[in-house]
Order: C-alpha cells, then structure tokens, then sequence
C-alpha cells in the first residue's frame, strides 16, 4: 500500500509524537498540582498561620508550632547525619581501593537511598522508642538522619572523585600527612558539591512524613522539648487533611504550599549552587 | 620517601622531627579508622534494620508461621491475620505504575535527548526533577481532594462502562465510581515514578557514544529507528535498572498511596474498589496496633516489604554497574 519510506517516515513521526504528548503528559502533572497548591494554600497564607499553635476544630490557629518542630528535627537530624555521612563517603572515595569493606558499603548505601522511608520509621521505633517507652522527637531526628546519611555518603564519593589527583600529590609532595591532605586540600576543593550534596538531604527530609509516624508522631501544643511528641508540618498536614474539618483542611493546604516552597526551593538552590562551582579547580 | 629519613637534617631538630611525625602518624590512623567505622556504620544500619524487624514480628512468625504469606484474614478482633492482600495491592498497584509511568517515561527521555531544541532541554529537564522532589505527602492530597472527585466524575463511570463488558477482563473495570481505590492509588505511584525512571533513562540515553548514532543516521535512519534499534539496544541493562528504581520507589510509597487507596483488607477483582498495601497498613495502623501479635503482623509485613524491594533494587544497582562498565571499555 505504502512504499517502505512513507511507512517508516510515518512510523517516525507517529512515535516522536507520542514522545511529545509524553513530555506534556509529565508537565501536565506537575502544573496541575502546583496550581492547585498555589489556589488553595493561599487562602490560609496569614500572618496568624506563623504566629499561632494548631487550634482544636472550628478555632481560629496556624501551624507555628509545626513550623518550628519541623524545622528543629530537620536541623538535628541534618547536624546528625550529615559528618557522618561524609565521614563515610570520605572512606569510600579515599581510603576504599582496597578490601570488601569500600564496596559493600557503596552497594548498601545505594540501597538504603531508595529504600521504603517507612520502614526505617519502624526499625527506630523498634530500638529506640520501645526501649524510651514514648514517641519522642529523637526519635523523629535519629529516623531523619538514616535518610540524610545515604544522600550525603553519595554525593560525598561522587565530589571527592571529581578532585583531581594532582591536587593530591601536591599535598603530599610537600609532606602534608594523609588527613591534612583530605581535610585542607580535597573536601575544601570539593566543598560546593558536598554542600550541595547536603543540600538535597534537607529536601529529601523536609516533606517526609512515613517515617515520623512512630517516631516524632504529633503534638498539638506549643512544645521545643525533645523528649516529647513533636509537632511537624508533614505530621499536621497528615491529620489535619483526613480529617472532617474545613478549617483543618485549609491549615493541611497551607503547610502543603509552605512545605512544597521549601522543598522546591532548596532544589533550585543546590542546583544553581552546584552549577556555579561544579568544577573544583 | 619521609623526610626524617634524610641523613642531613639537623640532630637538634630530629628529636622533634620524629615526635611531630608519629604524631602525624598516629592521627592518619585515626582519622582513616574513623572513616572506616562511618563506613562500617551504614552496614550495621541494614544489619540493624534487618535483625529489628526480625525480632519484632517474631510474634507473628509464631503464631502464623509460612501460613501468613498466603492467608487473607485481617482480623484485629480475633488476632487473626494474613500478608496476602497487603501483598496483593502493593503488587498491583506498583504494575498499575509501571504500565503508564515505563512508556511515558521513555517518551520523556526521548524527548529530552533526541527532540528537545537546546535551549528547551535544561529547564524541561529541571522541570521533571521537580516532579521528583514533590514531597509524597502531597501527592496523597492532592490526589484525595483533587484527584479522586475529578477521577470518580468524569473517568471512572466511562471506564466501568464502556471496559466493564469486555470479556475475561471485565470484572477488572468494573465497580462504582468511588474516586479512591486501587486505579487510583496505580494512577498517581505512576505520576510519582516517572521522574525517576525518566531521569535515569535520560542519563543512561547520554552515554550512548555519538559516532554509533551518527553511523545509523548516516545510513539513512530516521531518529525512531535510531533510538529504538541502536540506543535502546545500548542502553538496555541502564534502562531496566532505571524501572527496577522506580518500582523500587513505587512498592516502597507510603503517604501518597495512604491517602487514596481506601484502606480496605478485602479481595476484590476490581480495580474500582478499594484495597491496601504493605505500606499504607502499617502506616494507617501501626500506632493503633494494640497487642504484640497485631503489632508484630504489622512488622512482619514490614520485613516483607523490605525484602523485596531489597531484592529489586540491588537488581536496578547490579544492571547499572554492568552499563557503567560498558561505559568504560569504549571510552
């Protein structure tokens, strides 16, 4: 019917068509959900959402004390995960040429970055909070921190093996020992990829929620005590938006909008960071 | 060759020449052996994580032994209970995902590396990796008050109308037009994976050597044939580790499929009607979990689920080494 050309020209063109419709189908996800954040968490964007505590149903409330719980046990577990992270990823990229020890760790690392995020709540609250016998917001940070370390030991190997190891014979030509040559000379020049590596951890922590079910859980009262149940943005957006209440529901779309900012944002701005001095020479 | 070794460095100073190198010496080893013990510390965590949920649904194993796997009890009055439709609806909304989200994400790779004018490609290509980095918790709203009213009006009755008839897969399709429910949970895991899968299979694309390219072009292929018969065929271990990473992903959600998928623990055939995951239980009833038989049901569908995805994903690591290997002969 058709000569062979027109069929493979037509085979083409359907098919990278189809490529396009895909690119749109994609896009199409991301502007609907961003729009309907923007739409719907605007409505709660007052001053009061940053200045008051989660009211019981049908009181007026904000989410300060989400806020700030959420921005503690991200701190924590970011201060907690990411030195040994890159402790970590120091040994892989530096010492690792030899021995089993280097490339198992890469392996199980690579694992443990895409592993169920739920199931690291369950394994802190089986050693941690059975043993404290209460949901605390430790126990929140040490979940946290089993997801920043991974990130961290990845992007660490990845930014320590972009030095050029001339850099490194320099070191050691004028006699620096070992760990001055890795401290002052390779993890300084390697410093923009790492702390862009950190970067991306924050993010990754910032909306996770699976993992604080049993470990931070929630608190409905203004509390900085981390021995205790800590409110969280993910944890209050959880309850609040599976719940019956209108006025809960516009406070859980308000956290969404302010935790989808922060997680974009700190996206954008390791990217740009990265982008800057992404090569360390 | 260490300094202290030279024969014309002065007495007076080599006493402290070798005090000030042993100590350099001693903190080499210390700061190597701290390093090691970080490194040896992200093992202990998967020993650890292993062993714990192990232990905790030791009451489980007991009580239901191999039986649990295959049962389909969920009977917290009773203490009676069965991995099989947790297990069920993690499997088949995770294939739901994969169905859409393996093309779509093909597509996007190809678009990105074969179509995409240049100046388009970048913010496109940031474009999908913010699609990524969308918390789940998101997700799972916007799919609840969103998604699933739209979904429930306008698709879900052409569905179970026109697909509901159709012979052998009918029952499938067939169900009323609730919103949430396993499509719906399959539906929105698909739009969560295909960032990832996409993005891999776009950077696995990129190292396709360009002369094998131009060659196939220089016979006169069009770009289709190109990227199906020379580039995909190149690729193929990068990108069936980059869809292992995305199952990955999608048999390990949590909150997203929490919010949608209607938290039931029944069979049914319909993919209308609610069902559960492995996830989506232990996060919607752990905390409530009184007693150590339920509790360790609970855990015991955690090690499961740890289980297989730990398998599936050091499948997607395994066939990622092998491309990057690849890599390196030809360069």
């Amino acid at each position: 019917m058709w000569s062979l050309y027109t069929r493979r020209r037509l085979v083409n063109g359907v098919n990278l068509a189809i490529s396009m419709l895909a690119m749109g189908f994609g896009l199409f996800w991301l502007g609907w959900i961003l729009w309907t954040l923007v739409l719907k968490g605007a409505v709660a964007m007052k001053p009061s959402l940053f200045t008051m505590v989660t009211p019981p149903p049908g009181m007026p409330g904000g989410l300060s004390n989400a806020i700030v719980g959420s921005l503690y046990l991200t701190v924590f577990a970011t201060a907690l995960g990411t030195p040994v992270g890159i402790l970590a990823g120091v040994y892989l990229a530096e010492f690792g040429q030899r021995g089993w020890l280097a490339p198992a760790t890469r392996f199980i690392n690579d694992v443990l970055l895409s592993a169920p995020s739920i199931i690291l709540g369950l394994f802190v609250y089986e050693i941690y909070v059975v043993h404290t016998r209460h949901f605390s917001g430790w126990a929140g940070v040490f979940a946290l921190a089993l997801l920043v370390i991974p990130v961290v030991v990845r992007t660490t190997e990845n930014m320590l093996r972009l030095v050029p190891h001339t850099l490194r014979e320099a070191a050691a030509a004028l006699g620096a020992p070992h760990w001055k040559i890795i401290t002052l000379v390779t993890l300084k020049s390697a410093r923009a990829g790492i702390l862009t590596g950190m970067l991306l951890a924050v993010a990754r922590i910032t909306g996770e929620t699976a993992p604080l079910l049993f470990t931070a859980l929630n608190n409905q009262f203004w509390s900085l005590d981390m021995n205790k149940p800590m409110a969280n943005l993910p944890m209050v957006i959880f309850n609040f938006a599976l719940s019956p209440y209108d006025d809960w529901h516009v406070l859980a779309w308000g956290g969404a909008l302010l935790t989808t900012i922060g997680v974009l944002g700190l996206n954008i701005l390791a990217r740009v960071l990265f982008r800057q001095k992404s090569h360390p020479l | 060759m260490l300094p202290s070794d030279f024969p014309n460095q002065a007495t007076m100073s080599k006493t402290f020449t070798d005090v000030h190198l042993s100590r350099q010496r001693l903190l080499d080893r210390g700061f190597r052996g701290a390093t090691r013990f970080f490194a040896f510390s992200v093992l202990a965590v998967l020993l650890g994580i292993i062993g714990s949920l192990i232990v905790g649904s030791l009451p489980a194993i007991k009580a239901f032994g191999l039986h649990f796997l295959v049962s389909s009890h969920w009977n917290p009055v009773t203490n009676n209970f069965g991995a099989a439709v947790a297990v069920y609806g993690t499997l088949v909304t995770s294939a739901i995902a994969m169905l859409i989200g393996i093309p779509v994400s093909f597509g996007i790779a190809l678009f990105l590396t074969e179509l995409s004018p240049r100046w388009l490609k970048q913010p496109l290509g940031i474009a999908v990796e913010l699609l990524a980095g969308i918390p789940s918790i998101i997700y799972g709203m916007w799919g609840l008050f969103v998604f699933a009213p739209a979904f429930a009006d306008k698709v879900e009755p052409w569905i179970s109308d026109k697909m509901g008839g159709w012979p052998v897969v009918g029952p499938i399709f067939n169900g009323p037009p609730m919103g949430i429910g396993m499509l719906a949970a399959g539906l929105i895991l698909s739009i969560m994976v295909i960032p990832f899968i996409a993005s891999v299979m776009r950077d696995v694309f990129e190292v396709v050597p360009a002369m094998l390219k131009e060659s196939a072009y220089g016979l006169g292929a069009t770009t289709w044939e190109v990227v199906w018969h020379v580039v995909l065929p190149y690729t193929k271990a990068g990108v069936v580790g980059g869809i292992m990473l995305g199952l990955g992903r999608a048999l390990g959600e949590t909150m997203a499929v929490t919010f949608v998928i209607g938290n039931a623990h029944d069979f049914s055939a319909s993919l209308l009607m609610p069902g559960t995951s492995i996830a989506s239980s232990i996060a919607n009833e752990f905390t409530e979990a009184y007693g150590k038989r339920y509790a360790g049901s609970l855990i015991e569908l955690g090690l499961i689920l740890f289980v297989i995805t730990f398998i599936v994903l050091s499948l997607a690591k395994l066939l990622l080494i092998q491309l990057t290997r690849k890599e390196g002969q030809l360069s």
